[in-house]
């Protein structure tokens, strides 16, 4: 598995066909060599160890694997890592910062927007996404907004209004 | 899942690009946005012994009308630049339609629209989009470029008419004759499944008339499906709730229905002729309101 994507110190297995890339993961440049069918998802997870990313279907249906790439959501699941050589990427881990949670992290918390909490990093990605664009929605621009995000718990209620109350929050603060 | 090993390939240039798939013999894919590509080699579908990862050569990344109204969508263009399009909103009524509905929210981020039709799914949302509109793919080889016109572009389920060492760079859909009117529905179970039912409609009309129409359809065959000579018979017509009546009937006559977990094939017939019947009404409300 490890020689899939060793740390820059460790030569390429053998016959591997293996690319050298450099990727900023949460405003930090990860060098990396790459498997070119390593997924950018395995990356993420298994790689850099950033684990708060989830493989959930690993067919893009759900969502679960969200991350931002060069600011607009993706499924991770569906890239491959190579193709993010030279590019920015942001994972639920770059939400909080050492003393405080991200509003969308704290309207997740208020509202009760997760409950298994699986599909709960890909859903705030979204979030952070439409919110980034549009710091005001409506309810019905939040659930087109993660329409790609499946959760089976919640039935989405409290989800929308985590969001919701995370946008009020943000508004807040920009002021 | 992870797709068998291949060899990848990043070219700066469509002259990189051409040069790779050509001396791929056939086992090389080109990846635009991915969004079918990754699937399919991750399910094995596809092995494809070499990527030509496109994403990296510039100036594909555009969609804009010529000054004579020729729309322009380049390879690299993303669903998600169609759905936010200012130009598209005000110029292509049946695109913008389509765009919003195309997978999720997410897929668009990266899908293209160009790369959909080569994927030539039968199921697709472009294909029928651009059947409707009578639309061209301009494609590039070692030996230059050509135009396919897209009914000939699909030979078959996930089969196009590109040869082995030729990419499809751009669409084209032509200038309308009069202004632009049109709309795309699409029945779908949820977000992001393959439509139970679609319809593209796509008319061109001036002072009041129709001087040309296309339908087409997904969802309800094995193909797109084109419904030109029901779209045709408007032709000379200004829509009237009769002959909008008339064309929903035969639009749902030629449909291609299978009977599945998505419905009865009498089920999505009736879909495909509320929906034309929603769109022509649609179109004629508002002809006769700027009239």
């Amino acid at each position: 598995m490890t020689s899939l994507y060793e740390e820059i110190s460790t030569p390429p297995a053998g016959d591997v066909p293996v690319r050298r890339v450099t990727i900023n993961v949460n405003g930090q440049a990860r060098t990396v060599d790459v498997e070119p069918r390593l997924l950018l998802a395995h990356l993420i997870r298994q790689g850099l160890k950033l684990t708060g990313t989830h493989t959930g279907c690993d067919t893009t249906n759900c969502g679960a694997c969200t991350v931002l790439f060069d600011g607009r959501p993706i499924k991770s699941c569906t890239m491959f890592a190579v193709q993010a050589d030279g590019h920015k990427v942001e994972t639920v881990e770059s939400l909080a910062s050492a003393s405080e949670l991200h509003p969308i992290q704290e309207g997740f918390k208020e509202k009760h927007g997760l409950q298994c909490g699986f599909c709960t990093p890909g859903m705030m990605m979204a979030a952070k996404a439409l919110l980034e664009r549009n710091l005001n929605p409506t309810e019905d621009e939040i659930r087109w907004a993660i329409s790609g995000n499946l959760c089976r718990c919640t039935g989405y209620q409290n989800i929308v209004k985590a969001i919701l109350w995370a946008a009020e929050k943000m508004r807040a603060e920009s002021k | 899942m992870y797709p068998s090993r291949f060899k990848y390939e990043s070219p700066k240039t469509l002259a990189d690009a051409i040069a790779l798939l050509d001396s791929g013999a056939g086992e090389t894919k080109v990846l635009a946005g991915g969004q079918s590509l990754v699937p399919m080699m991750k399910l094995r579908f596809a092995f494809p012994g070499t990527v030509v990862d496109i994403n990296n050569i510039p100036d594909l990344n555009y969609h804009r009308f010529d000054s004579d109204g020729t729309l322009r969508i380049g390879a690299l263009c993303r669903h998600e630049d169609l759905e936010h399009s200012d130009v598209i909103a005000k110029g292509q009524p049946t695109i913008a339609a389509a765009a919003p509905l195309v997978a999720d929210p997410i897929v668009r981020t990266r899908g293209t629209f160009v790369g959909s039709l080569c994927h030539a799914d039968p199921q697709g949302d472009w294909a029928a989009v651009m059947i409707a509109l009578g639309g061209r793919v301009v494609v590039q080889g070692p030996k230059g470029k050509r135009e396919i016109a897209m009914k000939d572009f699909v030979l078959g389920p996930f089969q196009t008419a590109l040869e082995f060492n030729e990419i499809a760079i751009e669409a084209v859909i032509p200038a309308p004759a009069g202004q632009a009117r049109g709309g795309y529905l699409k029945l779908e179970r949820r977000v992001g499944d393959f439509a139970t039912a679609s319809v593209a409609v796509a008319l061109e009309i001036t002072g009041g008339k129709v001087v040309r129409a296309g339908i087409a359809m997904a969802g309800v065959g094995g193909k797109t499906i084109d419904a030109r000579d029901a779209a045709s018979s408007l032709v000379g017509q200004a829509l009237t709730e009769a002959n909008i009546a008339t064309v929903a009937a035969a639009v749902a006559a030629v449909a291609e229905p299978r009977s599945d977990h998505r419905g009865s094939s009498d089920y999505k017939r009736q879909i495909i002729r509320t929906f034309v019947t929603r769109i022509l009404t649609s179109i004629a409300n508002s002809t006769k309101k700027a009239a």
